[in-house]
């Protein structure tokens, strides 16, 4: 039987990164315990993000710029925050991807290891036969409450990875999952926020005593020990919980992978494997990687890493996405994005923003997967695609083949920042985008500020969160565009 | 070959509700004020009218739909009302039924009746509007300073404007009008502002501060027209007859094809082109006396004084800074306030753009009458830059 293993990986963190001083600070006087934890940044989605759009992101960067991604035949999407409980989320991914409807897709969720749990999946059915490329995307944007001592450990952040038997850049030797209801917090539907129990108790009883349990059964099964470990890489939010582990197992506490709390947070389903990207970028082929997770039991997977790993180029690094981010001091903004403060939204936050949904099926192409035409007569391309070409004097019918934009790049011909329509991150930036092979978008802006964009500016396109109809409990997707 | 609706039709009477912020005012006391103005001035009753327009553009904040409104508001008897609704240029849509109604001999006398009740809204500005259910799919979630602000950002890259002159060019448009509302009483802003108020107001869609755009009024205007022949017998004399009439619809090439470059309006060349062609206007520069245009906002004005080739192509700054459509300029526009300070109650608009024309034409503007002007044009637009409707006027003494 050939090797199974992953072929790539590429995280997505969101633009900002909170002051965590900021937040510590402001929160002071009601919880001064929190000062200790005041230190370094964590990640922060824009209002306009949500598991789904940073998962896109993170998969978008796996599988490059090619129209053709036929060769994706499951997807599985991990999240305990995905944006709707009944409708497959993993299918609105695959609609912005444009990959084809006969790729499988799943969701796994209601546990932080949601994301391990789906690539020992996604390992399975590719090792089965199955499934020949699968992609695994975890992803989170779990919410705190304000004065929360989660709401300095969380951070919002994406992973994905292709599960595959070929160009493996780390392969798969073994896997283990214990599945124990220890309930360490909990969240039911309709439930913002997490009932945390005392953190002493989950450490000792839970994390000390259930992830090595894992770790020892995948030594057993992998006929290995602790010292044959190169990078051990645990998610907690409890300090030296991972090194306390490390040394239990016979793993050298220095091969602990830095958990990157100082500046991304605890991603949730997403952090083992975000990790995991982190320290691949670092790692040297024939190194052996034990990634784990808590939460629900623990997973544990072990990896080799491959010669092709000195070939593994990604356009953006785990490090280079922490390097680039934009340290944010405005803890309003963070709370107001994220809809912990209630906030004067004035008359034209009270727009009606049904969604219809005859409509969104019947362009399903068009507005999730940003797909136009292109003229068979004329050569031209335009978006939303129509029967009757855009292009002057062209009057034949039905000339248009599909187009697809989200990955070309785009320049910006006109623009403003408007004060009056409704934003929750105003001014609303929008305007006329060119694309560089023809067809033009009047889009809306995000991830700026004040002064970034101009006529003739370079930018792409991102997928994120148009609207959300607060009456029906609805989020409506689009495609934006950023600053490249 | 169309012939053209020039001298075919007189205009016999106007009326204007004072526009503004009208709290005492139903819609259907701001129509009876334009329409009982209009038929005094045509000197006729009501069962001579032959058939009536009716335009409304947010009609559910409005009066409603339909044409019931206005029938019942004026007690019309029992004649045809059609109601048209072409964004903001719904007035001279009305006009245009009205007109076209006595060109093809249906109705010796029609009425065109604009209304629009705005502050009954809630909104500071305009209301957003409802635009199907794919667009605000795809669309972005913009307001109109937003989508016009944008002329702002296109133009400046095309004719490498710096951002400080075109800024100052544009407090200039909105000085100018600020001090032609000043002298007309029905005007909902009578105020003069200087230009450094302009520059530092508040801002509303970047370059677009508050003083750049339009008021947001409530108003009704009325026109009645019938033929030269009709209007003689009634014993008119010092008679207005309508020139050209013409609206251009984008067909969504501004939005989604690049040829566009979107620093002016493609439907105001179309529509100006024919309009001076059946006006017989060879040098609109020199031939039209004064303008109403459509100057929601300061920008919209200064490109579409290039779009009217009034002004060269790339010259608008220049001439809007040296005065040229000042009140005392070569061709004075916006000599009633314009939009910016007349108001904008959408569906009067381009019906309060003919009423200003019209008394200017018969020397009836009282403190703002300007010397002996014998063409006035009116360009009424709806929609945005990217994709609009431009409606374009031209009015004259008959046989001139």
């Amino acid at each position: 039987m050939s090797d199974v293993g992953i072929s790539s990986i590429a995280g997505y963190l969101p633009r900002l990164r909170l002051s965590k001083k900021t937040v510590a600070q402001a929160n002071s006087w009601i919880a001064p315990n929190l000062m200790g934890k005041g230190k370094g940044t964590r990640s922060m989605a824009n209002w306009d993000e949500d598991s789904v759009t940073m998962s896109v992101e993170a998969i978008r960067r796996v599988l490059g710029k090619d129209d053709d991604r036929s060769h994706v035949d499951s997807l599985y999407f991990a999240s305990t925050t995905m944006p709707f409980i009944d409708r497959l989320n993993s299918g609105i991914i695959r609609a912005a991807l444009t990959l084809e409807e006969e790729t499988e897709c799943i969701d796994i969720s209601s546990t932080l290891k949601s994301g391990t749990t789906a690539l020992i999946q996604a390992l399975d059915k590719v090792k089965s036969g199955s499934s020949s490329y699968s992609i695994v995307s975890a992803s989170d944007k779990r919410k705190a409450r304000s004065a929360s001592a989660q709401e300095l450990d969380f951070g919002d952040g994406a992973v994905a990875i292709a599960v595959d038997s070929k160009d493996l850049i780390a392969k798969y030797i073994n896997s283990s999952s214990l599945s124990i209801d220890f309930i360490d917090h909990f969240r039911q539907p309709n439930e913002e926020f997490d009932y945390n129990w005392e953190e002493r108790w989950i450490r000792d009883e839970g994390y000390l005593k259930i992830v090595p349990k894992a770790i020892e059964e995948l030594f057993s099964k992998a006929n290995i020990s602790g010292s044959d470990i190169d990078h051990f890489i645990l998610p907690s939010v409890f300090p030296r919980v991972d090194q306390m582990i490390a040394k239990k197992c016979g793993i050298n506490p220095e091969n602990v992978v830095d958990n990157l709390a100082l500046s991304t947070g605890d991603t949730g389903s997403a952090h083992s494997l975000l990790m995991f990207a982190s320290i691949l970028e670092k790692a040297n082929p024939g190194d052996k990687i034990l990634i784990s997770s808590f939460g629900g039991g623990s997973d544990v997977i072990l990896f080799e890493v491959t010669d092709n790993i000195k070939n593994f180029k990604p356009e953006q690094t785990i490090e280079s996405l922490i390097n680039n981010g934009v340290e944010e001091n405005n803890y309003m903004k963070y709370l107001t994005f994220n809809d912990l403060v209630k906030w004067e939204k004035g008359m034209r936050g009270e727009q009606d923003r049904k969604t219809a949904l005859t409509t969104l099926y019947r362009h399903n192409d068009a507005i999730m997967g940003l797909v136009g035409g292109k003229c068979t007569k004329t050569g031209t391309i335009q978006y939303p695609a129509s029967p009757i070409s855009v292009s002057p004097n062209s009057p034949d019918l039905n000339t248009q083949e599909p187009y697809k934009f989200a990955e070309k790049k785009a320049k910006i011909l006109s623009w403003s920042a408007d004060y009056l329509s409704f934003s929750v991150n105003p001014p609303n930036h929008y305007g006329v985008v060119d694309f560089e092979e023809g067809g033009r978008i009047m889009v809306d802006f995000t991830d700026v500020e004040k002064g970034d964009i101009d006529s003739g500016m370079d930018v792409k396109m991102v997928f994120r969160v148009k609207i959300v109809d607060e009456i029906r409990g609805f989020t409506r997707y689009f495609w934006k565009a950023i600053p490249v | 070959m169309a012939t053209g609706i020039r001298d075919k039709v007189a205009i016999l009477g106007m009326g204007c509700s004072k526009f503004g912020e009208r709290w005492d005012a139903s819609p259907e006391d701001l129509m009876v004020e334009s329409y009982v103005e209009a038929m005094e001035d045509a000197g006729i009753e009501p069962n001579q009218l032959d058939a009536a327009w009716f335009s409304h553009h947010i009609d559910d904040i409005g009066a409603g739909k339909g044409g019931t409104p206005m029938s019942i508001a004026l007690r019309l008897p029992n004649i045809a009302v059609t109601r048209v609704e072409n964004y903001c240029a719904s007035g001279s849509e009305a006009f245009r039924g009205a007109v076209y109604a006595v060109a093809a001999g249906a109705a010796d006398i029609a009425i065109a009746v604009g209304m629009e009740k705005l502050k009954d809204t809630g909104f500071g500005g305009l209301s957003p509007t409802n635009y199907g259910t794919l667009t605000p799919q795809i669309g972005p979630s913009g307001s109109a300073p937003g989508n016009f602000a944008q002329l702002a950002s296109a133009y400046r890259a095309k004719h490498g404007v710096s951002a400080e002159d075109l800024k100052r060019a544009i407090a200039h448009v909105s000085v100018k009008s600020h001090a032609n509302g000043a002298k007309n009483p029905k005007a909902h802003l009578q105020k003069e502002v200087t230009e450094e108020q302009v520059l530092n107001a508040p801002m509303i869609a970047e370059p677009l501060g508050l003083f750049d755009c339009c008021g947001v009024s409530d108003g009704a205007a009325a026109a009645i027209v019938t033929t030269p022949e009709i209007a003689k017998s009634l014993g008119k004399d010092n008679i207005i007859s309508v020139k050209a009439l013409q609206l251009a619809v984008s067909n969504g090439l501004e939005n989604q094809h690049n040829s566009w470059d979107g620093s002016y309006f493609h439907t105001v060349r179309v529509a100006a082109k024919k309009a001076y062609a059946e006006a017989n206007i060879t040098k609109p520069r020199e031939q039209v006396s004064m303008m109403e245009v459509h100057d929601c906002f300061s920008v919209t004005e200064l490109v579409t004084m290039e779009d009217l080739f009034i002004s060269e192509e790339g010259n608008a700054v220049k001439d809007v800074m040296d005065g040229f459509y000042d009140a005392d300029g070569k061709v004075p526009c916006q000599i009633d306030g314009g939009l910016k300070c007349f108001g904008h109650p959408i569906g009067a608009s381009g019906l309060r753009m003919l009423y200003e024309m019209y008394l200017q034409l018969q020397g009836r503007a009282g403190e703002r009458q300007l010397k002996n002007p014998s063409i006035g044009l009116t360009h009424n637009l709806g929609g945005q830059p990217a994709n609009n409707v431009c409606s374009i006027a031209i009015i004259g003494a008959l046989d001139s």
